[in-house]
């Protein structure tokens, strides 16, 4: 009995990224469902609908308008319906500092984007692939730390 | 107040099991773990009520044999890993031999069904039961490295760094923070 799909959402506001970001999933050969989100507001928008499908793994850009990744994090972090969603920060910083800050308040993954498609491909198929193992073998997800 | 646990998993789903089946009024045995044997015909809608059940408390019954043999796979290898007595020899010749399948065939399946090889597998097992007894018991990396069987502190550095990308200290670091933090809500 697989599950169907993995499904996946991406709060980030610049068009190219969103459009690399789907097409390298529709390259992976696993099998996705791809939503993507304009900004901060639009992501919770969707998220607080009573009756979304809460995806299995969420992609937050940190500097979106109108709310950034930071806080979308921290209110997903807050609310208790949440708790099964692997976060994953996929940003242009690498700063060292950044990074831990946003693990500290609850991210699972950080994502430093790459800048080719081959190896964007390669980033999003091992961090499916291991969140995957996290979620069906019983893996402690309190110590679910990633940095790509 | 704030107490931390530890589960042993074998001995936590097996007195689960226990409780619950016993409930229905089934003879059964358990033959091993994840693995149940009822020793009567069970009729469809008492296997519906079991099903829905167990699935509450996220058990699932696995009806594909694949699925099953990975998961085989899958607790054979969490077993060698967690437990201290494992027997020392090599991963591949002991998930053959008690599997009883060759081992090119498991590892093709494995990677087939999970999309990730044995050996990732297996290392990531390893890290987590590192991780798990940096945060609840507090040993040192040297300890660790010694009980994972890993001929160096550098060699578990190493392996843990690359499959997780940050390094054991700054994991430690950013679990104590979050706790910190947790604490003063």
């Amino acid at each position: 009995m697989q599950k169907e799909y993995i499904h996946i959402v991406l709060a980030d506001d610049d068009e190219d990224d969103r459009l690399f970001f789907t097409d390298a999933f529709s390259e992976l050969k696993m099998s996705t469902k791809v939503q993507t989100y304009n900004d901060g507001v639009a992501l919770m928008d969707y998220l607080n609908q009573e009756d979304a499908i809460l995806p299995n793994v969420l992609f937050l850009d940190l500097n979106m308008p109108r709310k950034s990744g930071i806080e979308c994090l921290q209110e997903i972090k807050s609310n208790s319906k949440f708790d099964n969603i692997a976060i994953a920060i996929y940003s242009t910083s690498s700063s060292e500092e950044h990074i831990e800050e946003t693990f500290v308040l609850g991210a699972n993954i950080y994502i430093k984007k790459p800048n080719d498609f081959n190896a964007l491909k390669k980033v999003l198929s091992d961090v499916i692939t291991i969140n995957w193992q996290y979620h069906t073998s019983g893996l402690n997800k309190e110590n679910f730390l990633l940095r790509m | 107040m704030k107490a931390f646990l530890k589960f042993d998993f074998t001995i936590l789903t097996k007195k689960f099991l226990e409780e619950k089946l016993s409930s229905f009024g089934l003879k059964y045995t358990i033959t091993g773990f994840g693995e149940v044997e009822f020793l009567e015909n069970i009729p469809d809608e008492k296997i519906e009520e079991i099903t829905s059940l167990l699935n509450e408390y996220g058990i699932e019954i696995i009806e594909n044999q694949k699925t099953v043999l990975v998961q085989k796979i899958k607790d054979t290898i969490i077993e060698m890993v967690f437990k201290e007595d494992a027997p020392n020899v090599k991963a591949s010749v002991y998930l053959a031999e008690k599997l009883n399948h060759s081992y090119g065939y498991l590892s093709n399946l494995f990677s087939e069904v999970t999309y990730a090889s044995i050996e990732n597998f297996i290392i990531l097992q390893k890290i987590e039961y590192a991780k798990q007894l940096i945060v609840n018991d507090k040993l040192s990396l040297t300890e660790i490295a010694f009980k994972l069987n890993y001929s160096s502190v550098a060699h578990l550095s190493t392996q843990f760094k690359n499959t997780t990308g940050i390094t054991p200290s700054q994991f430690q670091r950013i679990i104590a923070k979050r706790r910190e933090i947790a604490n003063t809500k």
